[in-house]
Parts: structure tokens; C-alpha cells; sequence
């Protein structure tokens, strides 16, 4: 892990001093431990901020968007990917972006760990580290220990492009990629009948506060206002009502179709732990199936909702 | 739509030009049909 860190500060270094850059976009430790936070650098000498661990799990496109000064980023896979989406949705220019590509081993779930250092040790998470793919959390008076690969995010462990799909710099050696994603998740739920699915998204939704957090950390959501935010018109009902709330968050996955990388900010920034990936997933399951589609590949085609082609399904429409 | 729960018939979608005013009126006809036959849309009333 430290081989990445000293790499992205030198290439950070490098990028500012040389004046190829007025700015890179990184993470820094966050003051709570599994929180590293967004990290603007404008100088050389501060590069030393930068780390690189199992916690980066924020999208840093997300701070891309609409940039006018020329601003390198730290990008795994799914943030790599949301570049490429920023770029055909020119919200940046590609001459404007160095991507500094970092190879991904996917990022550990902090409420997970959290949860299962409630349960073994009685205490709040205190320190983790992460060597060899074993995974070590200190919390309160004990210490617990278990595989890298059983405490990784849900969309990490389903991931099929933890190497930057576009980058400039690469930091890492490219690791192996998964070939499927079996969307047994969303497979699920479409065999439930149409009473229990309602059922169980009400459940699921029961806690949210409409914070907004998930669009807040979303790189698609980039729109000056909100369709939420909207009062003239009003499209969404603004009160703590399950229909709103639901009407909210089906909208907010729909503005996603066809555009979604899964890179799991949405679900990490959530304070109330809702799995909101579960709407976003199941319009990335259906683009894929339907046109093929996984968003934030390749600079040089046009998105699935994008293009038109003669043999497009059609059935639902009678 | 279905996926989060709405019954299948109840959100239908047509194509039918200006011209084709037959196909409205079987179009409407079918709609209505289908969706009396669901009964009223609970789900999404407030409840309060």
C-alpha cells in the first residue's frame, strides 16, 4: 500500500512543479478512522498529504465537474470510469484532466467493520490495517481479524474494472479483473411478486431522512438545480411521506440509467445505511442486457440512451 | 416502475401517430380495461 501512496505524492510533485497542473485531486486521512476525505493540492510541497489505502471509497469525479483550471485526479476504476462519463457529458474537457489511474483492490466497507466491531468487541473502530488480504480492526480493548475479501464494499466485490479505464499516469500493476457480474442481487427482487417488491423497498426506505447525502456524492448529479430542490415546478413532494420519499429515490435512480459505474459513493455516504444501489443496479443490469451497455468505458461511444438504433428493443411499447 | 413494486398493466406505453385515431380507441379501450381489472391505485396516496 505504501509503494501507491509514495507514487501518487511523486507524480503529485511532479505534475504541480512542472506546472502541468493548478491542481490535484486526491485523499487525505480523514480525522475518524475509514474516512479519508477529498484532498485539494495547489502545491508541491504539499503533496505530502495524499494517501492511498482501503478507504478511498468517495468518487472523486465528483469534484471534476465544471473545472476550469486544469486539475489532475486520483482515480480508481469507478472514478476513471466517471471521468470518461464527465467527458462525453462535457462537464470537463479532456485536455483540462490528468488522470492519475490508480489499481484498485477494491475498498473495504466501513459500516460493515463498524457494525461487526460492535458486535465482537463492544467498542466503536479504533484503527485498521489492511496487509497481505487480512484485515486487522482494533476496537476498545480487542483486537479482530478477518479476510480482505469478506469486508470489501458490495459494489467492490461485484466490480469488473478496478483498473482505470482512461488514465495518463498509472500507479500500480494492473490486477485481475472479474469477466461477470451475476446480479443475483437484483435477480432477487425481480422474482418477488409485485406486492412483496413494494413491500420491500418500503422497508427498506423506512429510515431515510432525505438527507440527500447519495446525490451529494454522486458524480452524475451535477444538475445547477436539483430536480428535488425545485419549487416552480415542484416535481417531487418534499415531505417525510413514504411516497415522496420513494418518489425521490426512484427519480434520482432513473437521472443514473445508463450512466451508473456502481462505484458505491451513493451507499457509503448514506448516514442511515439504505442500500440505494439496489434501484441504480437494476437499470444497470437492464442496460446491459437490453443494449449491452456499461457505462464510462470508452471515450469514443455515444451512451445507450444516447444513440438510436433500428433494432432497439421495443416490446413495451404497444 | 415494476421493479419497485407497481403492478405490471398499470403504466403502459403507446405509439400511435395522429393519424392512426383506430389505434387510439383500441389503445384506450385496452388501458382501461387492464388497469379497472387492477383496481384503484392505492400505493400511491399519502398517508397522511
Amino acid at each position: 500500500m505504501s509503494a501507491k501512496i509514495e507514487a501518487i505524492r511523486q507524480i503529485a510533485r511532479r505534475l504541480l512543479s512542472e506546472g502541468k497542473v493548478d491542481m490535484v485531486i486526491g485523499f487525505r486521512r480523514g480525522t475518524l478512522p475509514m474516512m479519508n476525505e477529498p484532498c485539494f493540492i495547489r502545491k508541491a510541497e504539499e503533496a505530502d498529504r495524499l494517501v492511498w489505502d482501503s478507504h478511498c471509497g468517495i468518487n472523486l469525479a465528483n469534484y471534476v465537474t465544471d473545472r476550469k483550471e486544469r486539475v489532475a485526479v486520483v482515480a480508481k476504476g469507478c472514478d476513471s470510469r466517471n471521468l470518461v462519463n464527465h467527458i462525453i457529458e462535457n462537464k470537463i474537457k479532456r485536455e483540462k484532466l490528468v488522470v492519475i489511474g490508480v489499481c484498485c483492490d477494491g475498498m473495504l466497507d466501513k459500516r460493515l467493520i463498524a457494525s461487526r466491531s460492535r458486535e465482537e468487541a463492544g467498542a466503536e473502530v479504533d484503527a485498521v490495517e489492511d496487509a497481505n488480504g487480512q484485515v486487522t480492526v482494533k476496537a476498545g480493548a480487542l483486537i479482530w481479524q478477518a479476510p480482505r475479501e469478506e469486508l470489501l464494499q458490495d459494489n467492490c466485490k461485484r466490480c469488473r474494472h478496478r483498473n482505470p479505464v482512461l488514465c495518463d499516469e498509472l500507479v500500480g500493476e494492473p490486477v485481475a479483473e472479474k469477466t461477470e457480474d451475476d446480479y443475483e442481487d437484483v435477480k432477487r427482487i425481480e422474482a418477488m411478486s409485485s406486492d412483496d417488491k413494494w413491500a420491500h423497498f418500503e422497508e427498506m426506505l423506512s429510515t431515510c431522512i432525505r438527507c440527500y447525502a447519495c446525490r451529494n456524492a454522486c458524480p452524475l448529479c451535477y444538475c445547477p438545480t436539483c430536480f428535488v430542490d425545485e419549487s416552480r415546478p415542484q416535481w417531487v413532494g418534499k415531505s417525510q411521506d413514504p411516497i415522496d420519499i420513494r418518489t425521490f429515490h426512484f427519480l434520482r435512480a432513473y437521472h443514473c440509467a445508463g450512466r451508473c459505474t456502481d462505484c458505491g459513493s451513493c451507499e457509503r455516504a448514506c448516514p442511515v445505511g439504505i442500500p440505494v444501489r439496489q434501484f441504480t443496479r437494476k437499470l444497470n443490469k437492464d442496460c446491459e442486457e437490453l443494449y449491452g451497455w456499461q457505462a464510462g468505458l470508452s471515450l469514443d461511444q455515444r451512451p445507450a440512451l444516447d444513440t438510436y438504433s433500428p433494432n432497439d428493443p421495443n416490446d413495451f411499447i404497444r | 416502475m415494476e421493479h419497485m413494486g407497481v403492478e405490471p398493466g398499470r403504466l403502459q406505453f403507446s405509439w400511435i401517430s395522429s393519424a392512426e385515431s383506430t389505434k387510439f380507441v383500441d389503445v384506450a379501450k385496452k388501458v382501461t380495461e387492464s388497469v379497472q381489472a387492477l383496481g384503484p391505485n392505492t400505493k400511491f396516496k399519502k398517508s397522511k
